[in-house]
């Protein structure tokens, strides 16, 4: 494989786990810390929401991006034919 | 069927299917012993590293942790669980390219240095002898509770069993057992949560349960139920904010990036068939992780609802509002019995008040009230304590306990191997005498069990703090140490040898002299040389949450040394490009 097509496998990579990592900060630090005084105003059920996303919701998100991230690299691997044999 | 005798059947048919299983799947080679061949399906092994990574403090502590914390124990919470996407992201997909045995060893040949490969043996076996610490603790209460036991019998009983389990297998026998260990331990934790869910609210599921309305046809829903009996009694409001911002921030950061750069968590990825597996195993690890985490906040909430109601049994202030001592349920005596749980009449009413001393004020002192007489409430019986004040049947309670005792032995087995790995294959193999085999290799690998197991059972006698505190430690030192070294090792190809050791030794002392003067120098108190309090910290900033600033010490010291020496050889940099790719992984391979 060319250096330029491993250069650009690389960059889209680091711009994926980016877009991932904003996420991962928003739900956890973001709604479960900084923002939760504001959002626990917002009930949904029992839960005052910035206490929900810190014990629960924050959780399920970080589930789910690993997978959906796990999906998009396989992609990505295709696309630039880097998978293993 | 008494308790106690349930109990010692379920755990003992426990143990027995553990040995079975280990026995069935002894280590044949270093291959097998180090990474099971590298032959565990992704999902198999996501449970595997499960029970690895679920601990005593996991299964015990933390939802004691939270009962008692309320709304601040979800530092532990999105810590112990956040770490996994950069496990999956930054770093396990390419260990695994990488594909050699441990660590130490990718440290060492990214940064061409046997002096970097020492260092992170030196950082890896520090973190996880404080870690072990943690578990040995939490073994000590489960025995000394389930066997009747003083609590340092417990430790030495629990330290036995460990030995005994740990020189078994190999990566192979403990990966088969590990997952036996995580349907035990998932099963011993929800099956009580779901009964106690469905008793207070009528909803069988913990998770939505927590934010249901009580059962008992009030209408009110069990967190504002919960907060007002709190503020009745003193005490804080359950859902409140009562750690400052900067710990709850740097606090879940340094647990997140602990748990990414702890060794044996990371040691689970270098098992799995293919850079793909990696990927996804973290996923299916964090699955089976998330469905006791996201029931744990239940199990806390309403642990801490049952403790209040047992022992407020009316209206606060009314001189029949507390329970008579004497009619106390047989859970408060068996936990009398371990010193876990200390009740003393101050008012000589013989009824038992418990509440805040700040927080209620004089108002104590009008109802004849004179201070809290639950003078020891140890968070970490809570879970244990939960089914019997529950009401639960006794089966229940004794899975409980085997529940308990699997998380610690899986976790406690998982961090020797990693500890007699690095000694083993770093030190001894790697450095001091390369010319030894294969079966010396192992016999040296259990020596260093045994002496893991020594220093940290006179650790877990004598601890620095509650089970999941002490674990926290653990996890600053990681941190701070060798999850930047990785993560720099892949994402930079500036970062030289000079710059890496300076960066790991520059962190991890920057975080043990932050914990040391605070805790103690290695721990023991009395060598403290500030009071542990909030007005001595810099900055405000608890010693455990220090790990995320060392981390931060670590990636600045490393890019100033390396902008000032020697660039990285061509060889290393076409390294960094080849682990970048999936394409082209092969079997583990020795040198």
């Amino acid at each position: 494989m060319s250096d330029n097509s491993r250069k650009e496998y690389w960059r889209r990579n680091v711009k994926l786990i980016t877009i991932c990592m904003v996420i991962w900060f928003v739900v956890s630090f973001g709604f479960g810390i900084i923002l939760v005084h504001p959002l626990n105003a917002i009930s949904i059920g029992g839960y005052k929401l910035g206490f929900w996303f810190a014990q629960q919701g924050s959780m399920y998100v970080f589930v789910a991006l690993i997978f959906v991230y796990s999906k998009l690299i396989g992609n990505l691997d295709k696309e630039f034919d880097v998978e293993e044999d | 069927m008494s308790l106690t005798v349930m109990t010692y059947l379920v755990v003992g048919a426990t143990f027995a299917l553990y040995i079975y299983i280990a026995i069935k799947s002894t280590a044949k080679d270093t291959s097998d012993f180090y990474v099971a061949s590298k032959g565990v399906h992704p999902v198999l092994n996501g449970m595997a590293t499960g029970a690895d990574w679920m601990s005593a403090a996991s299964f015990i502590s933390m939802a004691g942790l939270i009962a008692f914390l309320g709304y601040d124990a979800s530092v532990y919470l999105m810590g112990w669980t956040g770490g996994y996407c950069l496990l999956a992201m930054l770093l396990a997909p390419y260990l695994r390219k990488f594909g050699k045995f441990t660590v130490s060893e990718f440290i060492g040949e990214r940064y061409y240095s046997l002096t970097a490969r020492m260092v992170a043996v030196l950082c890896l076996v520090t973190a996880s002898i404080t870690y072990v610490i943690g578990q040995m603790k939490g073994i000590g209460v489960v025995f000394s509770r389930s066997l009747h036991v003083d609590f340092k019998t417990g430790i030495v009983i629990g330290m036995i069993i460990v030995f005994i389990y740990a020189v078994f297998g190999g990566m192979k026998g403990v990966t088969n057992t590990q997952i036996a260990q995580y349907c035990v331990l998932i099963f011993a934790y929800t099956v009580p949560a779901v009964f106690i869910a469905l008793q207070l609210t009528g909803m069988p599921i913990p998770q939505f349960g927590l934010g249901s309305t009580m059962a008992d046809g009030s209408g009110v829903h069990l967190l504002a139920k919960l907060d007002t009996i709190l503020v009745d009694l003193g005490f804080a409001e359950y859902t409140a904010q009562k750690m400052s911002t900067t710990n709850m921030l740097f606090l879940t950061m340094s647990l997140m990036i602990g748990t990414a750069g702890l060794p044996h968590v990371i040691m689970r990825f270098f098992t799995v068939p293919k850079v793909k597996d990696a990927r996804a195993s973290a996923g299916w690890a964090l699955v089976f992780i998330a469905l006791l985490y996201t029931t744990a906040p239940a199990v806390g909430a309403m642990a801490r609802m049952n403790l209040m109601d047992t022992i407020q049994i009316g209206e606060v202030g009314s001189p029949t509002g507390n329970l008579k001592y004497a009619d106390r349920p047989e859970w408060f005596k068996s936990w009398e019995e371990t010193k876990l749980l200390i009740f003393e009449d101050k008012n000589g009413d013989g009824r038992i008040q418990y509440y805040d001393e700040k927080g209620m004020g004089d108002k104590a002192a009008s109802f004849g009230w004179k201070g809290n007489e639950m003078i020891k409430v140890d968070r970490d019986i809570m879970v244990l304590a939960n089914p019997e004040i529950a009401g639960l049947p006794n089966w229940v309670i004794a899975l409980v306990t085997a529940g308990g005792i699997a998380a610690a032995l899986s976790t406690a087995a998982g961090l020797l191997l990693a500890i007699a790995t690095a000694v083993s294959h770093d030190v001894l193999k790697g450095w001091l005498m390369p010319n030894i085999n294969d079966k010396q290799e192992l016999m040296y690998s259990r020596i260093a069990i045994a002496g893991a197991i020594i220093i940290a059972g006179y650790l877990g006698m004598n601890p620095p703090g509650f089970a999941a505190q002490v674990v926290a430690l653990a996890f600053g030192l990681a941190a701070a140490s060798i999850f930047p070294a990785i993560m720099m090792g892949i994402f930079s190809k500036k970062i030289n040898n000079r710059g890496a050791v300076a960066g790991m030794l520059a962190g991890l002392g920057s975080t043990l002299l932050y914990i040391f003067i605070y805790k103690g120098w290695f721990f023991f108190p009395e060598t403290r040389m500030l009071a542990d309090i909030e007005a001595n910290h810099l900055f405000g900033i608890k010693p455990q949450a220090f790990g995320f600033v060392g981390a931060c010490i670590n990636f600045i010291v490393a890019y100033i040394v390396s902008g000032m020496t020697a660039p990285v050889p061509q060889r290393i940099q076409d390294l960094i490009e080849d682990i970048r790719v999936p394409k082209g992984s092969g079997k583990a391979v020795d040198h």
